[in-house]
């Protein structure tokens, strides 16, 4: 029941706002609806520790420990993001209401009711339709501002992840052919993990690498991630937060839920692909942060960074590295959330995204400089911030491993990053600038959303509540074998 | 229908289907004219229609009908109803497509990614593939190569589009045969997901043809890394 709830709410909240006729009641609506979302969630993800696994409308809808997590993740930042979209707009479109932005509510509730129906379809087939969905519903919110920058990135992330998402049809459609062969018509997670020994693994390859290269582009991964830096820097700060904070993970959800299925196919090895996939993606995305000239852009290359990290645990292999992604997962979806409020703050002050032209941030606005110091800190692992916490996990289990090429290649790659990231985010900061104080006022909404991600991003970082343990655990017994 | 031509000849008139499917795909990589490949988009829509009815009546298989009775009404009138609505009709009158490679070492390229596909499927020859899936199987996933190559090539944002079409109807093409009874319920779905990204992407088309005044993506420099 509270499955479907979850995905009801956000498609009325979105066919009510389309009645609506200010901006300021349509932001109310979508942020009253987003509370009520994660109140479901969370009721959802409690229901599924207590039983492992729930599903309802017929067994359409399933929810399973790393179902549960990728849930609540996509409603905390919905949520958040829908607090800060409603000061952001206000202040940065002030007296556009009607025509191409009063639709940004709307595709705002339906963008995130297909991001949660992601990992509740239990229907493969249905997923793929869910994921394919996440991009169009999406595309118009990354082209809002309508600036020819922001139509290029929008056109190019609408055209790249749907030719993605038809090569992964391919391999879903390949691995539904693998369940007929195995004697099966279900075409359902739990059945393709339970049919996976008797599927000819002639067809789980083809399926697993045109799947892993299709909905790789969405998550970003190297060498598919060209139009990821554009599309998550050109979108409105609100949506660049769910883009970057939670719909890369859904798709890597995906990917994450094959490598269970692979696990069980005898003979086969599929950690190889996740680590070079996961080394590349951070390699790649730590030396572009090095030479990076717009901030936004910055947070979105820490983002290839950040899905190389989570591939590269998860093909470590040991169900301490797996807990340690589930970890990843969360702790990267608050801070990248809170990285880009942060950049959307700036952006409010300053109207300008290039560094270069930023200096004396934190004396002209220390409402803007504050938060953006801290993203930085907060993504590139310093502790308290819970980043640090998981990244410490994953290079525990690569010790414990024994692949120690590996790890010592993302413990470069993580130290690189956070001076990129650092150097960046102090020259913009601090140092004399031009101008005298900024004379505006940064939103509520805006500093809440802001708050309310940072309180469990420390939280998290210090002592984990066993709720979220079990839940963690619960997902890393998902992914693997 | 099967008792008139039984079920041998139907395959053959199939595979024959198949063939100039292939062909259309080739085509699209060669035609410098967008509205040649708009029509041929259209021809190949109604021949991945003529594939599934032909293995639906071959096969008995009610489900692959309506696969074909879809096909037909998305892609041969829907779609193509909505590209001309939403898109600039001056786009249509683009008589040299601006694409990165010239078409000689396309068409070379083309023949390759074709051939790449028959080996691939060769080697799927273990798990039992029945005869009509050794038609449709490599011509689909030429196709869909095909598709993903001129998307890469092409810098005009309508050829762009009708590319991915392309790559589309390859898996379709393959998917008929590899899944005649995929779940109705997830073939609907994905009927109603094409147009709609065909709406959005044309959408888009439309609004930077508004905004910028060309539809050459190609002259969109705006983002890059220095």
């Amino acid at each position: 029941m509270v499955l479907a709830a979850v995905l009801l709410v956000p498609v009325v909240a979105s066919l009510l706002t389309l009645a609506m006729g200010t901006q300021h009641r349509r932001g109310l609506l979508t942020v009253l609806a987003m509370a009520s979302v994660l109140a479901l969630s969370l009721a959802a993800a409690r229901s599924t520790l207590a039983k492992d696994q729930i599903s309802t409308a017929g067994g359409w809808l399933a929810c399973d420990g790393l179902g549960a997590l990728i849930l609540v993740l996509v409603a905390f930042v919905s949520f958040t993001a829908a607090l800060f979209s409603a000061g952001y707009l206000a202040q940065r479109h002030p007296h556009e209401e009607s025509g191409w932005h009063s639709a940004y509510y709307p595709l705002f509730n339906l963008f995130v009711a297909s991001m949660l129906a992601v990992p509740l379809m239990a229907n493969v087939a249905l997923l793929w339709v869910a994921l394919e969905l996440t991009t169009l519903l999406s595309a118009f919110l990354v082209g809002f501002e309508a600036t020819p920058e922001a139509l290029e990135a929008a056109w190019k992330y609408a055209l790249l992840t749907t030719l993605g998402a038809i090569i992964a049809l391919l391999g879903v459609l390949i691995l539904y052919w693998g369940t007929r062969v195995a004697g099966k018509e279900v075409f359902t997670w739990n059945e393709l993990i339970t049919d996976a020994p008797a599927m000819p693994p002639a067809l789980i390859w083809p399926a697993f690498l045109l799947i892993l290269i299709g909905f790789g582009t969405k998550v970003g991964l190297v060498p598919m991630h060209t139009w990821l830096p554009d599309a998550h820097s050109q979108a409105p700060a609100p949506i660049c937060a769910l883009l970057s904070g939670v719909e890369t993970s859904t798709a890597l959800y995906v990917i994450l839920r094959l490598y269970a299925v692979l696990s069980r196919v005898p003979g086969s090895e599929a950690e190889p692909w996740f680590l070079v996939f996961g080394v590349l993606s951070v390699g790649v995305a730590t030396i572009l942060l090095v030479q990076v000239r717009d901030y936004k852009r910055m947070f979105a290359f820490s983002t290839v960074e950040h899905m190389g990290i989570i591939l590269l645990a998860v093909g470590l292999g040991s169900a301490d590295a797996r807990f340690a992604a589930a970890y990843q997962i969360t702790a990267h979806a608050l801070a990248k959330s809170f990285c880009f409020f942060a950049s959307g703050i700036v952006v409010l002050v300053l109207g300008e995204q290039r560094i270069a032209a930023v200096h004396g941030l934190a004396r002209r606005a220390p409402i803007a400089a504050v938060p953006l110091i801290a993203g930085a800190l907060a993504i590139t692992g310093m502790p308290p911030s819970a980043i640090f916490a998981s990244e410490l996990l994953i290079l525990k289990a690569g010790l414990a491993r024994g692949e120690y090429l590996v790890t010592g290649f993302l413990a470069l790659f993580i130290v690189v990053g956070f001076a990129a990231i650092m150097r960046h985010a102090t020259r913009m900061s601090f140092g004399a600038g031009p101008l005298g104080r900024w004379p505006g006022v940064v939103p509520g909404t805006c500093l809440a959303a802001l708050a309310i991600t940072a309180a469990p991003l420390v939280i998290l970082g210090l002592s984990m509540p066993t709720a979220l343990v079990g839940l963690l655990q619960l997902a890393g017994t998902a992914m693997g074998r | 229908m099967t008792a008139m031509l039984g079920t041998s000849s139907l395959l053959s008139i199939e595979a024959l289907t198949g063939g100039v499917f292939l062909l259309t795909a080739l085509g699209t990589v060669a035609a410098r004219q967008l509205l040649a490949c708009f029509r041929l988009f259209v021809l190949q829509s109604f021949l991945l229609s003529v594939s599934a009815a032909l293995l639906g009546v071959a096969l008995h298989s009610p489900h692959l009908l309506a696969v074909a009775a879809i096909t037909l009404a998305t892609k041969t009138m829907l779609i193509p109803w909505l590209l001309r609505r939403t898109v600039h009709d001056e786009v249509y009158r683009i008589r040299e497509i601006d694409q990165v490679l010239n078409i000689p070492s396309s068409l070379l390229l083309a023949l390759a990614l074709t051939g790449a596909a028959y080996v691939f499927t060769d080697s799927l020859g273990a798990v039992g593939v029945p005869a009509y899936s050794f038609v449709n199987l490599p011509i689909g996933i030429a196709t869909l190569l095909l598709g993903a190559f001129t998307l890469t090539v092409r810098r005009e944002a309508v050829a762009q589009l009708l590319a991915l079409l392309v790559a589309e109807n390859g898996v379709f093409f393959a998917g008929i045969t590899i899944v005649p009874d995929l779940p109705a319920i997830a073939e609907l779905a994905a009927a109603v997901d094409i147009p709609v990204y065909t709406l959005v992407i044309g959408l888009l088309t439309r609004r930077i043809h508004s905004e910028i005044g060309t539809t050459m993506v190609g002259r969109l420099v705006a983002l890059k890394e220095e």
